[in-house]
């Protein structure tokens, strides 16, 4: 890694891709841990779990990391992914690291979905019931295929063991080969930036990039402090709210798989939300099917969708910085809508959101060669980096509170900070007017 | 402006998702570290739920060790006759009689805290009102038509529902007691109050320790980021 020479303004963006393997590890080491103890079988597989929080030594630990591990994971790879559509590290050269990312990111999801049948709680029967009915949507060898998968006529013992095979045999080998072709794919031509231009056009007398550094050990030590701050984050949802308020561990998770009743309101995990609503949007069952398939698909065929000659947000024009900003926000809105029961507002709504969602990526082709791209540095461009931005988040702290004087009933005076609101609506108004400035 | 339309939307989306019909729940005071209060929903539920009700992912041993109990004084003051120290919190009732009586399995409730919360708990532990449709002579305001009878009818008297209208639709408004029991309202209350703080409990012994493992762990986290970035700091000194 000495010998990897990686652009030299990495910002806050490029962590993820190193925090993503990071939990990748806590997946393996903690659900090796797990199948000590679990037990992949309709009638014990709940109890064990139960048996696993309660009288494993550590169990409870060993679970709640790798239940949070999960949707830690999602939460990482989404950011990697959306740092991909800022500094468009999808184009050409890169494509072949998009699609193995890609890969990657479909892998993980039948990796969570298989794993999430195997705490046999009524929501993993459930949820999982649903999914493997979308095949039987499929004509002609819809049924037989649905049942294929299942290996029952419902989701059953035979399912569980299946998928426990899956889960912690099968697609871990996909995924630690992905993730092995993902690397292999950037070495070869090396990271993109924030300004999206090709380091490797400036090279010094010895075919060192002028603007590189060497990965290990600026980049390593770099990522030990984000892999400090992400465990930060992780430890306080682990030993403070595991269950994230249901949606790392949902409630009616808690009640055994039971066959004979279908729960009132059945949701996903907070992750396949976005793609589960798109799938409730579409009237047609078989069309809802292709729909949300075609959500993932249409990701895969990015590189050629955009037509622009710049990779970077930063020198592209205004068109494509809008679409971005509406593509997360109805990401973000199909994803609450997937939790939410389907009212007749709440499926108008999503079929805006699935409307702007494949808008975003169809459209690609004509509005990024429409809009008209700022010129390109010829180097790297410095920014502020998160460490010389501190100095102005006191100042807006200090803006947006006030110091008051108490003074207690025993007589002693203190002073205690208060929201300032006339300060906080300032900072939102220069917020939202660097906001519309930064979208032109 | 479209996208303008769109957050209009989304944010008046939950307005209309948070109007629901139904009784409201009243707030149950969970504190774990309230020993004597565990101590006494143990005892109460052991009265009370065990006869039906099974919490078998719980072990005598566990209370006491949790509750700075005595072993001897958990056998004989919680546990039923003939429990061991050992033993999971098993009901004597047995499946089979169970369906015949209730037409329903009593179901386990080591998770119940953990899947319906302990305000929902309490609600409903204190939402029995007198209906003399139902074959056991009582209804439910937060879990209508429960196959369960009100087992704490003694202590709490008996309900009689106020109700009101909503969209043309009689719902409960609230409940009022009719006839008084042998505890006073706020005696009963605390009643119920124990037995939920003993099931939220139960739903997670371990939670109480992680909350205080927590803090080491992240102080030593923290430390750890320093430490991290004042190498980072010392290696990237000469990027500029």
């Amino acid at each position: 890694m000495a010998q990897y020479y990686a652009p030299k303004n990495f910002n806050f963006w490029y962590f993820f891709g190193s925090l993503a393997l990071l939990v990748l590890v806590n997946q393996f080491v903690t659900g090796i841990l797990l199948t000590m103890n679990y037990k992949p079988d309709a009638k014990l597989a709940f109890d064990s779990v139960e048996y696993i929080m309660r009288d494993v030594n550590w169990g409870w630990l060993v679970r709640y990391m790798h239940s949070t591990g999960a949707s830690a994971f999602f939460i990482v790879v989404y950011l990697h992914m959306f740092r991909g559509l800022l500094y468009g590290s999808f184009k050409q050269p890169r494509e072949l690291i998009w699609i193995f990312g890609m890969l990657l990111f479909v892998a993980l999801m039948a990796e969570a979905f298989m794993g999430y049948l195997l705490p046999w709680g009524q929501m993993s029967y459930w949820g999982a019931q649903v999914i493997i009915s979308l095949f039987s949507a499929i004509p002609v060898i819809g049924d037989e295929l649905s049942l294929w998968v299942r290996g029952d006529y419902v989701v059953s013992d035979a399912t569980l063991n299946r998928f426990f095979a899956f889960h912690v045999i099968s697609v871990p080998l996909v995924l630690v080969l992905l993730v092995f072709l993902h690397i292999v794919a950037l070495h070869e031509v090396g990271s993109n930036n924030p300004d999206g231009i090709e380091i490797k056009k400036n090279k010094d007398a010895n075919g060192i990039p002028l603007d590189g550094i060497p990965f290990h050990p600026y980049y390593t030590v770099k990522d030990i402090v984000g892999v400090g701050v992400f465990m930060l984050f992780f430890a306080t949802v682990i030993f403070y709210m595991p269950e994230m308020g249901g949606y790392f561990l949902e409630h009616a998770n808690f009640i055994p798989a039971d066959p004979m009743k279908t729960p009132e309101h059945i949701a996903p995990v907070w992750y396949f939300t976005p793609f589960y609503a798109i799938l409730r949007a579409i009237p047609d069952k078989f069309a809802g099917v292709i729909g949300m398939g075609g959500a993932i698909v249409v990701m895969f065929l990015l590189p050629w969708l955009d037509r622009s000659e710049v990779k970077s947000i930063r020198y592209r024009g205004g068109i494509y910085k809008k679409a971005l900003l509406l593509f997360v926000i109805s990401f973000l809105g199909l994803g609450y809508l997937g939790t939410q029961p389907a009212t007749p507002a709440a499926t108008t709504v999503a079929r805006i959101f699935t409307a702007i969602y494949f808008g975003f990526f169809l459209l690609m082709p004509l509005y990024t060669r429409w809009e008209k791209s700022k010129p390109l540095p010829t180097r790297l461009t410095d920014q502020p980096s998160l460490e010389d931005r501190i100095p102005a988040l006191i100042e807006t702290y200090h803006e947006i509170t006030l110091v008051k004087q108490v003074t207690k009933e025993d007589g002693t005076t203190v002073l205690k900070r208060r929201p300032n609101p006339a300060g906080i609506l300032n900072v939102i108004t220069r917020l939202a007017k660097k906001l519309k400035k930064s979208l032109d | 402006m479209k996208k303008f339309i769109t957050l209009f939307l989304l944010l008046i989306l939950p307005l209309g998702v948070s109007a629901s019909e139904g009784i409201e729940l009243q707030e149950a005071d969970i504190d774990l570290s309230d020993k004597v209060s565990l101590q006494r929903g143990a005892k109460h539920f052991v009265t009370y739920c065990l006869g039906c009700h099974s919490v078998k992912h719980i072990r005598y041993l566990r209370i006491a060790l949790d509750m700075g109990v005595d072993e001897k004084k958990v056998l004989k003051d919680i546990a039923p006759e003939g429990a061991g120290i050992y033993d999971q919190m098993h009901s004597a009732m047995n499946a089979h009689d169970a369906e015949k009586w209730f037409g329903i399995q009593p179901p386990d409730l080591s998770l119940i805290a953990r899947s319906r919360g302990a305000d929902w708990l309490y609600s409903y532990l204190k939402g029995f009102y007198t209906d003399k449709s139902k074959i056991l002579g009582t209804n439910n305001a937060v879990f209508p038509d429960v196959g369960m009878p009100n087992v704490l009818w003694q202590l709490q008297g008996g309900q009689k529902p106020l109700y009101k209208k909503v969209d043309g639709k009689q719902v409960i408004d609230k409940l009022v007691t009719e006839e008084p029991g042998t505890l006073s309202q706020a005696e009963f209350d605390r009643v119920v109050n124990d037995l939920v703080n003993f099931l939220v409990y139960v739903g997670e012994p371990v939670q109480l320790e992680r909350q205080r493992m927590g803090k080491y762990v992240l102080f030593f986290i923290l430390m750890f980021v320093g430490i991290a970035y004042l190498l980072k700091r010392e290696y990237w000194r000469d990027i500029h």
